[in-house]
């Protein structure tokens, strides 16, 4: 079995070093003091002094106690982030939570109930957990340190005292003498336990002959690099924070983009260190998008970009971008993240003049690609016009009379408008999403709220506005010629993370340091050979340090072993009380 | 017939045959808890006859006998171990049931054309599978037939619930999935939980256990009988054996879920171009690595060994149920592949 309570461990000092309340703590004396200390607590205390309480302080944050604790508190804060949308991950999630509960909103909010894994409470708990990590950690490396190198400890007095303990008694052959045939058997055991990958040492003393033995550095080798490999994980994420950009694009077939901030995206979030201005302008264009769909459901899938790519000066090449493929461009990540259509859509005065000419992305709102868009036009030579578009790839009439898409492909695409005319509120310079319409300023002159009804064209169609307003034209993109009617496109999520790597190799190690730390037994074993008239009396102890379920069956394992190697039948066969408490 | 229809009456036989087992197993603790009974009472009337003036509670010394009989059984080769009629059959119906349930898992794979651990139905069935492939493949070096029932009946419960709520029929992956990170993270994680579900078991027991001791000992030199609505605890190994029992799983199980973790920091990196976003799943699934951190040093820490820690084991595993079940099901999250950033 594993340790006991009742270990003799007096007898065997100078283990690795833990916190002050962990189980296994070495009792040396300055920390026995420092018990004593804490034991009277509140009990006429001696005087502390400023000095006095900063080591307090620090010995309770650096406790087994405190880490524990502040491991619990982590588990729960983390979870109101899973139950409450969250900013960094779901911005429209915590618009929507504000329209359903406005009443609670402002508490939430006050609360950082958004912001959870920023939130100063959240940020509070690891620090202090990640302090008091780096404050158990290092005093552990310098005792670790030191251990590597000291030799195994003397053997205790009495060996019998221990819980896995095993003897036996040999003869001593004709015309040896005890003591000489003791070392001879502990010589034996040396080598044994080495071979076994012991660090050994004898202390033979008036006659009796030990061994003292010890193995499974390695486990708290490995427990240090574990946590260590957290710290390192840590840094990496938060100074790796400061060098990552990402940025998101749309593209529509046949266009491209360039990397450039000015130029390319619709969102671009560099982290504080980063230089805007020394991106590297490659350039992107999209030839085709592919999808299939499959027979039965319709359910789309196998989405695959294919793109050319160029850098500045060199050959254009031919890529494909896919889900969980992404393709590298000067360091930079370019991940597909999404697809939709983009319908051409021309728009002309009532003069006959073209005032709007664009291929306009529609976001998907169902998984059979019933899709919304804006269109603004501000200069009609006239008042400006807003249209609030829907675009059906595959149109059908639900029994309400309201139209839905039945399928994700272009089977019979339809596309109708919500016309409005007025303010675009766009000219006073606030930012405005392509993908809204505020209708506050303006009047509906065709759809639901209005004399005119609502425009549906199909590919190549053309319709009046009302009122002599002009025409609105679907274009079908064969007649240019495209292989489909509406083109398709693509969004691009572009990041440049250099940290990741580091995280994933410290993880790695964390991984590997955890591995050796659960899994390696660290056990110290004594084999002592003591003269006793024309026998001697051979004993066997192990010690487990930590976890080890193994000791008991590697003590007698050691004893068997070592009496084969003895190349004699023992007198009496080694008796192992370790399985029998 | 389609391959999907076998599976899913192979998985309903599984679940009847589960079912027979936890029958089995539950009669053999029965049995069990008569023998403490009749061996209370034999004592009983030893002492009545001698006319000894202790009354019904042990003497330490029969408490230690007993703990160590039972952990001499625990660890006994399976040649050697105690002949349980019920607990032998419950060991049979088991792995009749468990190669069932691999029957229903492998033909479910091959109707989807891919590893069955996609769906939460999926999950489901590989998990429990491999809950079950632990106990029985534990079953050879260490004698845990009395987790038998409780094994059975958590099993009956989580596939004739998956069978009822989650059953789905094939689709098509989609495309984030589409990735061998979907074969090794999903597997990893139901390995590490149906380790996490052994350590689960044994510190239920484990609790039961300590407090039972707990009333043996405070009986101890007294007139009262300790009572326990559960004497096969008797025949159980120690508190402390189940403890450190339950630790061994539960750290094997660790590993397996930072494993996990990092499997799965490395898909999404590639599936959504960040490796860590706190999103539900991922927020759950570092709570319960958090819990079995704390687990891991509440073992190691004064005041925590034993009841308290056995507790974070609880708390842990019931994390694994609800990330499974609830997050799965009602979360909001990335875990599908919608079409466009809004
Ligand atoms: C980020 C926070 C922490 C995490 C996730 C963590 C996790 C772990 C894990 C998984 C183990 C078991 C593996 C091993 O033995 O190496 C462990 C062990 C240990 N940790 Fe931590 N730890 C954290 C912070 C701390 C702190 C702050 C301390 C110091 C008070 C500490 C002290 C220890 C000790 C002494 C052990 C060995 C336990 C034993 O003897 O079995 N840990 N920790």
């Amino acid at each position: 079995m594993s340790r006991r309570s009742s270990d003799p461990r007096a007898d065997v000092v100078d283990g690795p070093l833990r916190p002050g309340d962990h189980l296994d703590r070495t009792e040396d004396r300055l920390d026995t003091a420092a018990r004593e200390r804490d034991q009277s607590d509140g009990v006429a205390q001696p005087a502390l002094g400023f000095v006095g309480w900063l080591r307090w302080g620090w010995r309770q944050l650096t406790s087994m106690r405190t880490a524990l604790v502040l491991l619990l508190l982590l588990a729960i804060a983390a979870i109101p982030g899973s139950l409450v949308p969250q900013r960094s991950a779901d911005p429209n999630g915590v618009t929507q939570w504000r329209a359903t509960n406005p009443d609670l909103y402002p508490t939430f909010d006050a609360l950082q109930l958004f912001d959870v894994y920023t939130s100063v409470w959240f940020s509070a708990i690891y620090i202090l957990l990640f302090i008091s990590l780096i404050g158990c950690v290092l005093p552990r490396t310098k005792h670790h340190w030191k251990a590597l190198r000291a030799r195994p400890p003397r053997t205790p007095a009495r060996l019998s005292r221990l819980a896995d303990h095993a003897e036996t008694t040999v003869p001593v052959p004709e015309g040896e003498d005890a003591a000489g045939h003791a070392a001879h058997a502990v010589d034996l055991a040396e080598a044994q336990l080495r071979s076994a990958r012991y660090r050994v040492e004898r202390y033979d003393r008036n006659g009796v002959a030990s061994v003292s033995a010890e193995r499974g550095y390695l486990r708290e080798t490995g427990n240090l690099v574990f946590h260590g490999a957290l710290v390192g994980v840590l840094l990496s994420v938060g100074i790796g924070g400061g060098f990552t950009y990402t940025g998101q694009t749309v593209i529509t077939e046949g266009d491209g983009f360039v990397n450039s901030l000015g130029l390319g995206y619709t969102s671009f979030n560099p982290g504080r260190f980063v230089d805007t201005e020394a991106l590297t302008p490659y350039s992107i264009t999209l030839d085709r998008f592919d999808v299939t769909y499959a027979p039965g459901s319709g359910q789309a899938g196998d989405f695959a970009a294919h793109v050319t790519t160029r850098f500045p000066g060199q050959d254009p090449e031919d890529q494909v971008i896919e889900v969980n493929h992404p393709i590298t461009m000067a360091g930079d990540r370019v991940y597909l993240m999404g697809n939709g259509y983009a319908p051409t859509i021309t728009v002309r005065n009532g003069a006959g003049d073209v005032v709007f000419s664009e291929s306009v992305p529609f976001l998907p709102q169902s998984a059979t690609m019933t899709s919304q868009g804006v269109v603004k036009i501000p200069d009609t030579g006239g008042e400006q016009l807003g249209m609030v578009g829907f675009f059906y790839p595959t149109v059908a009439e639900l029994d309400t009379g309201a139209l839905t898409s039945a399928y994700g492909d272009l089977l019979d695409p339809r596309l109708t408008f919500f016309v409005y005319e007025g303010d675009l509120g766009i000219d006073d310079g606030t930012p405005r999403s392509v993908y809204a319409l505020d209708t506050d300023g303006m009047t509906e002159i065709a759809g639901r709220n209005a004399d005119a009804p609502s425009l549906e064209l199909s590919p190549g169609q053309t319709v009046d506005l009302p009122g002599g307003r002009g025409t609105v034209t679907f274009e079908d993109e064969r007649s240019a010629g495209a292989p489909e009617s509406v083109k398709r496109y693509i969004s691009l999520s572009i990041h440049n993370d250099s940290s990741a790597t580091w995280v994933l190799v410290f993880a790695i190690l964390a991984m590997l340091g955890l591995f050796t730390a659960l899994f390696v037994p660290r056990r110290r074993m004594w084999v002592k050979a003591t003269p006793d008239g024309d026998e001697v009396r051979i004993e066997y102890a192990g010690l487990a340090r930590g976890e080890d379920p193994a000791i008991a069956v590697a003590v007698a394992d050691l004893a068997r072993r070592h009496a084969d190697t003895l190349g004699e039948e023992p007198a009496s066969a080694p008796v192992s009380p370790a399985n029998v408490d | 017939m389609s391959f999907d229809d076998i599976s899913v009456l192979l998985l309903w036989t599984a679940i009847a045959v589960y079912t027979l087992g936890f029958l089995a197993f539950t009669v053999d603790l029965a049995r069990r808890s008569e023998l403490a009974i009749v061996a209370q009472d034999a004592k009983a009337q030893a002492q009545a006859r001698t006319l000894v003036a202790a009354g019904g509670g042990q003497t330490i010394d029969e408490i230690r006998a007993e703990e160590a009989a039972a952990k001499v059984a625990l660890e006994a080769a399976p040649s050697q171990r105690g002949r349980f009629l019920f607990a032998r059959l419950g060991v049979v119906l088991t792995t009749i049931a468990w190669l069932f349930h691999l029957g229903a898992d492998v033909t479910r794979g091959i109707a989807a054309g891919r590893v069955p651990w996609s769906n939460n139905y999926e999950f489901a069935l590989t998990g429990t599978l491999l809950v079950v492939a632990v106990f029985l493949g534990v079953l050879v070096k260490y004698d845990l037939r009395f987790l038998g029932a409780f094994i059975n009946g958590l099993i009956v419960v989580l596939l004739g619930g998956a069978a009822l709520a989650y059953y789905v029929e094939v689709v098509p992956l989609s495309d984030p999935l589409k990735s061998v990170w979907l074969v090794i993270h999903v597997f990893v994680a139901s390995l590490a939980s149906a380790f996490l579900a052994i350590a689960f078991a044994l510190s239920v027991v484990q609790l039961l256990q300590s407090r039972r001791e707990r009333l043996a000992l405070a009986a101890v030199g007294t007139d009262a009988a300790p009572r326990t609505r559960l004497p096969f605890l008797r025949t159980l190994p120690s508190a402390d054996v189940l403890e450190s029992l339950a630790y061994r799983f539960a750290i094997i199980g660790f590993v397996l879920w930072t494993f996990t973790l990092i499997a799965g920091a490395i898909w999404a990196n590639d599936a959504w171009g960040r490796y860590w976003g706190f999103d539900t799943k991922e927020v759950w699934t570092f709570v319960i690595w958090v819990v079995y951190a704390g687990y891991i040093h509440a073992r190691a820490t004064r005041g925590w060994r034993g009841t308290r820690s056995a507790w974070l084991s609880i708390v842990g595993f019931t994390a694994v149920l609800f990330n499974f079940t609830i997050v799965n099901q009602f979360f909001q999250g990335l875990h599908s592949y919608s079409g466009l950033p809004s």
